[in-house]
């Protein structure tokens, strides 16, 4: 992913020539124009407009008490000050970011796993990819809705545990405010799975079976084997399944809003569903901007320390 | 050498439990959708449907107003269409003019393009709505569009940079050298190059518009333009129990992409794995 977004040297020297601003023997005279610069500019405004000018816009209602109509007063730190001791908007915080590590961190390692298995040898691996990545391509909030259904006090998942003589395991799951963020878990992981696998299956095309079929031979067994031959070489495939991963995670929306809205008690109230109650339902715009202002903050933050990881990756594969 | 041994058997074994455990929630759609009203509440939920009925489909066809799936299918359409096409054109340029006319200014800009990706929508939708609501484009299939295009040209624009770099630049030379303006080289030599990434980006972008919930929620809520999971959530909200009908509603809603994806299944999952990568 880095690598091409970072033009390499020689093709910004042999490309200049659009430009005419180069001296030397290589300067050719305005040969080739490639477009016209003017063609960039409806992308350039509609980009500007929507993610720097409107997010700008947004970030300075999170200091204001704007109601969505009228005026409004300026009142400096006052809505983030209200977040600290509004509990539910405080408690979302803490929901997404665990709906987020936690998603994280089970589909990797499942994908992981499903990946490996899949990989190599099983004669039906083709179909098995196709089935496994179906979730993935579905609508979030069409799917949720059958695991409503499957979470509910009579629904499948309780008559299975009665089924299987675990009666005491049974909950109203979706009302229950200690169980009902996993369910909100169970979902995500349930539909992200596939998409970890199709990233890693990628990244262990790349891995040559000679290396591991050596290291065999040199005694190494399989789990030595993964741990300092494959999961190296597939790195970039952990960074971009993490990256995209933990972004996703922490926007974790359609899921609850179709689940439980929230409740029980806002015990899975994420900062998307906060952030949407109270801007567009209450018309608290001021404080509700102040929420995407943090929200914002913590996605840039996840992205940086991401970006910051993989960067250092690549500096020592450099040397 | 890979041998099929007893315990690849073994592994193909566990995988297809696994894969059956996944698809089970689908089993359980079909199933409940094809019961009467009296059989989704009174009959275990994995008990196959002893006498299907298709009354649940024709009941959510009866369903008026903007809580009518196949209205909500239509609007879906014509906005995923509308959106996919104005980011093939709109970031194909962009992507084309600031990595092939190369200078200081473009790279930044291009940079600045590509920063986009990591901003999230949700702080910016406030003043949107705003904006849209003055000029009148709050519920307006091509205002949500035109949001949809603005919101996805970072991804486009990446995509689309990163093939044009690999791409080499003696088509357009000798095109040029032909005769041919810029335009018609973009469009004639240079867009037909593109089209393996225009397919990854049709499929990624085409499934983020098709899927998206919050967005529409927001602009078109309670519209006549109300997109497929608008609608799906406006009519679910509305009948709570009768899981056959909903579950119907929900079929007819993911059956589009399901076909499709099972169709093209190389396309969408080069795009996802393929596309991310390059």
């Amino acid at each position: 992913m880095t690598h091409t977004i970072t033009p390499s040297a020689d093709s910004r020297s042999t490309r200049r020539t659009g430009t005419g601003r180069q001296s030397g023997p290589r300067a050719r005279p305005k040969l080739m124009t490639y477009g016209s610069w003017w063609w960039a500019l409806p992308g350039l405004l509609a980009v500007f407009s929507v993610h720097y000018v409107a997010t700008g816009i947004g970030a300075g209602y999170a200091f204001t008490d704007f109601k969505g109509i009228g005026s409004f007063e300026w009142i400096g730190f006052d809505n983030f000050v209200e977040i600290l001791s509004d509990k539910k908007a405080f408690g979302s915080i803490g929901n997404t970011v665990f709906l987020a590590l936690a998603s994280l961190v089970i589909v990797n390692v499942v994908g992981l796993l499903f990946a490996l298995a899949l990989n190599r040898g099983i004669r039906t691996r083709y179909i098995l990819r196709v089935l496994l990545f179906l979730p993935v391509v579905l609508s979030p909030l069409a799917v949720s809705y059958i695991f409503r259904f499957i979470f509910q006090v009579d629904g499948p998942l309780n008559s299975v545990l009665a089924a299987v003589g675990l009666e005491a395991w049974q909950r109203p799951w979706l009302a229950d405010p200690e169980f009902a963020i996993y369910t909100i878990l169970a979902v995500m992981v349930w539909q992200n799975v596939g998409f970890a696998m199709i990233i890693y299956l990628a990244g262990l095309a790349t891995v040559p079976h000679e290396i591991e079929e050596a290291a065999a031979i040199d005694g190494a067994g399989v789990f030595s084997r993964f741990w300092h031959i494959t999961l190296p070489m597939i790195q970039p495939s952990v960074a971009i399944a993490t990256t995209l991963g933990l972004t996703q995670g922490l926007k974790v929306f359609d899921q609850v809003q179709a689940m439980t809205r929230g409740g029980p008690y806002g015990a899975t109230e994420t900062l998307s569903t906060v952030i949407y109650t109270e801007t567009f339902a209450n018309a608290n715009f001021g404080y509700g901007a102040a929420l995407s202002l943090v929200f914002t903050v913590l996605v840039l933050a996840a992205a940086a320390f991401q970006l910051f990881i993989t960067r250092d990756r690549s500096r020592r594969e450099a040397k | 050498m890979i041998r099929y041994t007893k315990w690849t058997l073994a592994r193909e074994i566990v995988m297809w439990v696994c894969a059956v455990i996944m698809l089970l929630p689908f089993y359980l759609l079909v199933n409940t959708a094809l019961k009467t009203p009296a059989d989704a509440i009174g009959t275990p939920a994995f008990e196959p449907a002893l006498r299907p009925t298709f009354d649940s489909f024709i009941a959510i066809f009866q369903t008026g107003g903007t809580s009518n799936i196949f209205v909500g299918l239509f609007n879906s359409a014509v906005i995923t269409a509308g959106a996919v096409i104005g980011l093939i054109v709109v970031g194909g340029v962009t992507a084309y003019v600031l990595t092939r006319r190369l200078s200081r200014v473009s790279t930044w800009l291009y940079y600045l393009i590509l920063a986009g990706i990591v901003v999230p929508a949700q702080l910016g939708l406030v003043p949107l709505y705003i904006g849209a609501r003055t000029v009148g484009l709050l519920g307006s299939p091509l205002g949500m569009a035109v949001i949809y295009v603005a919101m996805l040209t970072p991804l486009a624009v990446f995509l689309y940079g990163g093939f044009i770099r690999a791409l080499p630049t003696e088509y357009e030379e000798a095109a040029t050298i032909d005769g041919a303006s810029p335009l018609r080289t973009y469009v004639q030599v240079v867009f037909p190059l593109l089209s393996p990434a225009t397919g990854t980006i049709a499929i990624l972008t085409g499934l983020i518009v098709w899927n998206d919930f919050f967005t529409p929620l927001i602009f078109l809520n309670g519209s006549d333009s109300a997109t497929l999971p608008v609608v799906v959530y406006s009519y679910v909200n509305g009948i709570i129990v009768q899981w056959n009908n909903i579950f119907a509603v929900l079929i007819v809603a993911l059956l589009p992409i399901t076909v499709l994806y099972l169709i093209m299944q190389k396309k969408f999952i080069q795009g996802f794995s393929g596309g991310l990568k390059s």
